[in-house]
């Protein structure tokens, strides 16, 4: 049967919306969650009083943006469910687990201690309460880890085989999936990013304050935790940046010709290009500015190794298409009689091709009785937009290597003690949106240039949707935006509200600065 | 030791005990939160029953995403078939969970009557969309729902969301609302101000007497007026999981169960119990009237799911598309894995939450709030 095309379409939209959504406060609450961390161990160290209420003002934005990530969340965790039920079906047995261990692992721990963070001030001593938060810290990333595990999977899925009696992928090896190379590379990839998120939101903030005059002791603080722990994230971000590239181009060869806009397969080592226009219809790229070898060193790790171009991916393709309509015939046998000898054998031999040939299903019911003209268009289907993946890249990569400026420039300053540049001060605080630019786009490389694909040569995403109406689908879709849209708003105006208060306006800072407390109080 | 049919087995209880365990830990947030305005008189009473509830909420809520989370990876067909298909119920679900956490951050950031009352609203909202969701989406499961599998184990559902609004389906969610709303007034009347203490012990107790009433009924129906679903032929308990190699006969009784298994009646009588001792002990020191409220809440579970057994998501319009325990579960080596995940961090997660609400022990004073409101 094939999935009403405007409900896959819809549905597409409506996840990618959601997760660009919630990928909004997510890597913030990673980032910010070890600052807080690291000022409240100041705290426990030093006993100064400043440092306490630096991890309670921070504490106060970092609660409004949690409170809109759990509430984000949940969409994520259901919506497999809900618009990807085939999807759901066909790899749950891999899938779900991740999912079962990251709630069990990580965000019970998450969520029980998040309410003591706030709430245990006064309830549990200063250590057992520093060590509440450091859980709390370990607890985010420790759920990015597992997401990240199954996000992976759905890159590279090792581990698993198709079995005909029940018409799904199952689990051979949970080593290898938990193990998979490209979920560690991601991982340390994605908190990064998160860290570094965390860094320049405290980064920024500080140093509009110190342009007001206003809080100056409590910023200059903030400043030197955040310039210090944002260049270490930043440096990690780029690096571990490209070995997840290294991951990519291992098992996904297509994304990463898409990334690059490589059409034929260059000799190597291949150049990387820094600038071009990619035209998806004449397939060449105009006026592009080329560094060579740089690609080749950086995909390959060799000066001999060619990376393949899409046209050399897309006959690959036509290849595997061909191969994997014998597993679908197989598979067709074994479902009437489990013991056919002669179609297991088949099965065995193409089973990893039998995604390509679900590939047709968009166009067909039955891709045993596709047309040579079928198979190359089910082949040129596997090319992702060039364009989109290309720029996205590009402008990533930009910002990662800005950050590192950024930071690394803040760390001197911060070390000389010389923070007070205005010049600096103003580059800093309109860096603010930078973070959040970076993070949205490395979503759309890493999933958007997974497409067509909703498992990597295994499912294709048009076959994952629910058998929905399109109405159904509109409701949810139309609902999202505006609650989402809503949520946005008021997001938005507590954020600027609490951080233009700041600590001074809260009553945890003096407004004069002659008056800064440096014996413990309670708060 | 640990074979496909007693994995199948240890599965569907634990989905039970996470279940369970959502609607004792996390329905108490929801009954508090829906008697927001009804049993808080003036702002600083809403405040005092919020912070009954505010430290460990967001720890309750977690029950529910990792009943999600167990279901697909432990159920995936379940999983896959129940939340497709009650699409549109299942995003109004969805919106009652968003509009929590926010609800209770954001309430406390303005100083302004409307801002405040809108929230309590959205938060009233929240509670009384979720007791309602759940429950009536437990009656449809008695009921059969409307759908079948191809032979790709595609879902196709063959109904509407308005459908579901069947008498018995709602019926069944008043149970679970009542039963909650006497829940979340036991915990009011164990955490908040006397004051408010005072109005929660009425509630509760009314609250409960409506729910014994409302659930022997649904029994009285359930025995009488609608047909119970078996499996006809011989029962495969570790078969590989398709829905599609059986035979469903309905028409018997859902107390099939019952009548071969006389502990079965435990679970009723656990709930009866909890009632009564509600009833008792609600209103004096310590926590026994919640304890109690809290085994009305497990015993009313059990029955439904002991009823079911082995069905989890029976089909109307296609009798042998039904899911049960020994069709629709994942792989052999995925239930093992889990199960020693759970047997590892079920207790861990059981040690910190019990420390957090140790920590967080004792009534909130209204004197306290006055003072003083956490810098949520």
């Amino acid at each position: 049967m094939i999935v009403d095309p405007d409900v896959v379409g819809l549905s597409r939209l409506q996840f990618a919306l959601t997760a660009l959504y919630h990928f909004l406060f997510v890597p913030l609450t990673l980032g910010l969650a070890f600052m807080l961390a690291i000022m409240e161990s100041v705290y426990v160290m030093t006993r100064r009083e400043v440092w306490k209420r630096m991890t309670q003002f921070w504490g106060v934005l970092f609660g409004i943006n949690f409170a809109m990530g759990v509430a984000t969340g949940v969409t994520m965790e259901f919506q497999f469910g809900t618009n990807w039920a085939y999807y759901s079906h066909y790899v749950g047995d891999i899938f779900g687990a991740p999912l079962a261990i990251e709630g069990m692992m990580a965000f019970f721990l998450e969520g029980t201690l998040v309410g003591l963070f706030f709430f245990g001030w006064d309830r549990i001593s200063p250590l057992k309460h520093m060590l509440v938060t450091w859980f709390l810290a370990l607890a985010t990333s420790l759920s990015a880890l597992w997401i990240l595990i199954a996000n992976a999977w759905m890159q590279n899925p090792v581990g698993a085989a198709f079995n005909p009696q029940t018409m799904r992928m199952e689990v051979t090896s949970f080593k290898e999936v938990i193990f998979n190379p490209v979920a560690q590379s991601k991982f340390v990839h994605t908190v990064s990013a998160g860290y570094t998120m965390g860094a320049m939101f405290v980064l920024s903030i500080s140093a509009w304050y110190l342009l007001r005059g206003r809080n100056i002791d409590f910023a200059k603080r903030s400043m030197t935790v955040a310039a210090s722990f944002g260049l270490a994230a930043a440096l990690s971000v780029v690096v571990l940046g490209d070995e997840s590239g290294y991951a990519v181009s291992e098992n996904q060869k297509m994304k990463m010709a898409a990334i690059e806009a490589m059409w034929e397969t260059e000799p190597a080592p291949a150049s990387f290009t820094l600038f071009g226009l990619p035209d998806v219809k004449a397939k060449e790229t105009h006026a592009a500015v080329r560094i060579p070898w740089v690609m080749g060193l950086m995909g390959t790790r060799s000066i001999d190794e060619p990376i393949l171009g899409i046209a050399d991916l897309v006959d690959d393709a036509k290849v595997r298409i061909a191969d994997g309509i014998k597993a679908y015939d197989a598979m067709l046998v074994l479902r009437e009689n489990k013991n056919d000898a002669q179609a297991k054998a088949i099965l065995a031999a193409h089973d990893k091709d039998m995604g390509y040939a679900l590939l047709l299903k968009r166009f067909m019911d039955d891709p045993r009785k596709a047309s040579p003209e079928d198979i190359q268009k089910a082949a040129d289907s596997t090319i992702p937009n060039v364009p989109v993946l290309f720029w996205s890249f590009r402008i990533m990569v930009a910002c990662g290597l800005w950050f590192i400026v950024l930071f690394g420039y803040a760390f001197w300053r911060a070390s000389k003690r010389r923070l007070e540049g205005r010049r600096f001060l103003r580059v800093a605080l309109w860096s603010l949106p930078l973070p959040w630019v970076a993070a949205e786009l490395g979503w759309i490389v890493a999933e958007y240039g997974r497409q067509p694909w909703a498992i990597e040569g295994v499912l294709p995403t048009a076959l994952g949707a629910s058998s929905l109406t399109s109405g159904q689908v509109w409701i949810s879709l139309g609902g999202f935006v505006l609650f989402y849209t809503a949520l946005a708003v008021i997001d938005g105006y507590l954020m600027v509200k609490f951080a233009r208060k700041g600590p001074d306006g809260l009553g945890m800072w003096p407004k004069k600065p002659d008056a800064i407390p440096t014996t413990a109080q309670t708060a | 030791m640990f074979d496909y049919e007693t994995l199948r087995i240890i599965w569907w209880a634990l989905i039970g005990i996470l279940l369970i365990g959502f609607a004792i830990m996390d329905g108490f947030d929801f009954g508090v939160a829906a008697l927001l305005r009804v049993l808080g008189k003036d702002e600083h009473e809403r405040v005092v029953l919020l912070e009954t509830i505010e430290p460990t909420w967001e720890g309750n809520q977690v029950w529910f995403i990792l009943g999600g989370g167990a279901v697909f990876a432990a159920w995936p067909l379940l999983y896959a078939a129940s939340f497709s298909g009650l699409y549109v119920a299942m995003f109004v679900l969805l919106v009652a969970f968003i509009i929590r956490p926010v609800g209770f951050n954001f309430r406390e950031k303005v100083h302004h009557a409307t801002w405040k009352a809108v929230w309590d609203y959205c938060l009233v909202a929240s509670g009384v969309i979720v007791m309602l969701v759940c429950g009536v989406a437990f009656g449809n499961l008695f009921l059969g729902l409307p759908f079948h599998f191809d032979g790709d184990l595609r879902m196709t559902w063959d109904g509407t969301f308005f459908q579901l609004f069947r008498p018995f389906a709602l019926l069944s969610g008043l149970v679970s609302l009542s039963m909650l709303l006497a829940h979340g007034a036991a915990w009011a009347a164990m955490k908040a101000d006397h004051t408010i203490a005072v109005r929660a012990v009425k509630v509760s107790r009314i609250a409960s007497l409506v729910y014994v009433v409302l659930f022997v009924l649904a029994g009285i129906w359930l025995a009488y007026g609608i047909p119970g679903y078996a499996i006809a032929g011989p029962v495969v308990t570790d078969a590989a999981s398709n829905p599609l190699g059986k035979d469903v006969a309905v028409g018997g009784t859902w107390f099939a169960g019952y009548l071969t298994h006389p502990m079965f009646w435990g679970a009723p009588v656990l709930a009866f119990v909890g009632a009564l001792g509600l009833q008792l002990f609600i209103g004096r020191r310590g926590f026994l009237g919640f304890f109690c409220s809290s085994l009305a809440v497990a015993g009313t579970i059990l029955s439904a799911g002991f009823a079911l057994f082995p069905f989890l998501m029976p089909s109307a319009s296609s009798p042998s598309s039904s899911l049960t325990v020994w069709d629709a579960s994942s792989s052999q080596g995925t239930l093992l894995l889990m199960l020693g995940v759970t047997v590892v961090f079920l207790p861990i997660i059981l040690l910190y939450t019990g420390w957090v609400f140790r920590v967080m022990r004792g009534r909130v004073t209204l004197d306290h709030v006055r003072k003083s409101h956490g810098m949520y």
